[in-house]
């Protein structure tokens, strides 16, 4: 049982996909506007992420290694699509405010990195575990950054007024420059306080192709794993 | 075709370039705007090359879905279908370049890899079937997109390439200074606003 505790740990805190790893920027700056989106975007990529690891887990022995990245690619678009039919039909109101980032999931790096690192060689009950471990911390941390920028741009929490009525909201917080702001603030007082994180080299890269490291992703790390396609299973293991 | 059809095209442009830039507003492709910002170069031909997969994935894309998936009623698998054909022709680009104009594939091959995960080029295909854009209009949409794509990552590549020698504070050297400078450009590119 303690090792399925510590997949759960293990996305929760020591390889948090947004404060540790730096995974999936794109939803972490664009949803973070106010606590709800947060939490129904971290729920949603939970679920899609629970269900691709388990059906990968699944069939990782009769996958042929050739066919992988398409074989993923069709799993977690259909997982994306359940999500995005389920939420259209209970809960339409999360679906309009999401708009085109619930189907964008599917290029959400958090979801190929743990397919291809963590589902793709382990059994189904630890990749499950890994999945909810992972969807949680995910849905953690955007609910954190969701719940700083709403109470600063707005004065609520999850639209409860939070902050005396003499508080006059800082605007900026809930449009598309604070996002970037909150991000540099976040990454900055972790560089300061020595915090583990992808940004600053000393937290844990994820085993994701490329390093999973978006902050210094370029041409040179992106080719070295995948020029020699021969050799790229050993260094992948190597990592 | 009417001169009331190019205003329209007019204002889609504008707005997919600087308004709801992709980058700045949207929040697509951030990987590799805050990745391949390094150099002034690298960023240019890293534009290039999201400029020439978009637009050809905004006609491919738009085409099946008006003639396929609606059609049949298959408006649902648009996500499958769309990242399915992404991902193919990102890899068919690169070998028909490599075949053909080596000299383009010197200039864009290694970035072509890369844009197959860059959110943008799946955003933009969304975009274009939730709006209901027609062919002509998609292909507009998604060029405009990409040159917005572009221009936000060459100004931000030509900022970091001065900031290189400046003395910043240690804890932001690196990333969050990067983060800092595209708050300021997307508070800059505000000033688009009222253009429409």
């Amino acid at each position: 049982m303690s090792k399925y505790f510590e997949r759960l740990s293990n996305g929760l805190f020591k390889e948090n996909p947004i404060f540790i790893l730096m995974l999936g920027m794109c939803p972490t700056l664009a949803v973070t506007t106010s606590a709800t989106n947060a939490i129904g975007m971290g729920l949603s990529t939970t679920v899609v992420l629970l269900a691709s690891n388990v059906i990968i887990a699944a069939l990782r022995k009769f996958i042929p290694d050739k066919v992988r990245m398409p074989y993923y690619i069709v799993v977690v678009a259909s997982m994306v699509t359940i999500v995005e039919l389920l939420l259209k039909a209970y809960f339409p109101s999360i679906n309009e405010s999401l708009g085109i980032y619930i189907p964008l999931i599917v290029v959400n790096c958090i979801i190929f990195g743990r397919v291809e690192a963590y589902a793709a060689k382990n059994s189904v009950g630890l990749s499950l575990f890994d999945g909810i471990g992972m969807g949680l911390g995910f849905t953690m941390a955007l609910v954190l950054i969701g719940s700083f920028r709403e109470l600063l741009g707005a004065g609520t929490v999850f639209g409860l007024q939070v902050m005396p009525n003499s508080f006059e909201p800082i605007s900026i917080f809930v449009q598309a420059p604070g996002a970037f702001l909150v991000v540099a603030m976040l990454t900055a007082l972790q560089n300061k306080l020595k915090l583990p994180s992808a940004t600053n080299g000393s937290g844990k890269k994820s085993a994701l192709s490329c390093g999973g490291d978006c902050a210094n992703c370029n041409e040179d790390t992106y080719t070295a794993y995948h020029e020699g396609d021969k050799n790229n299973e050993a260094k992948g293991k190597g990592e | 075709m009417n001169s009331q059809y190019f205003v329209n095209l007019l204002i889609i442009a504008i707005s997919a370039a600087f308004i709801n830039n992709v980058v700045l507003s949207q929040f697509l492709g951030i990987c590799s705007f805050l990745g391949i910002s390094n150099k002034i170069k690298t960023a240019s031909g890293m534009g290039f090359a999201v400029i020439f997969v978009i637009t050809l994935s905004s006609i491919i894309c738009s085409l099946i879905y008006d003639f396929i998936l609606l059609p049949m009623d298959l408006e649902y698998l648009k996500t499958i279908v769309f990242i399915i054909i992404i991902a193919a022709l990102v890899q068919l680009v690169e070998m028909v370049i490599k075949k053909y104009s080596p000299a383009l594939y010197d200039a864009l091959g290694v970035y072509l890899p890369l844009i197959t995960t860059n959110c943008a080029v799946l955003g933009v295909a969304l975009i274009n079937v939730e709006n209901g854009f027609d062919i002509v209009e998609s292909i507009v949409n998604g060029f405009a997109t990409a040159a917005g794509f572009l221009v936000a990552i060459v100004v931000l590549a030509g900022i970091r390439e001065r900031m290189e020698h400046n003395d910043i504070t240690v804890s932001f050297r690196g990333f969050p200074i990067t983060l800092v400078t595209a708050t300021l450009m997307a508070m800059a590119f505000y000033g688009f606003a009222g253009l429409v």
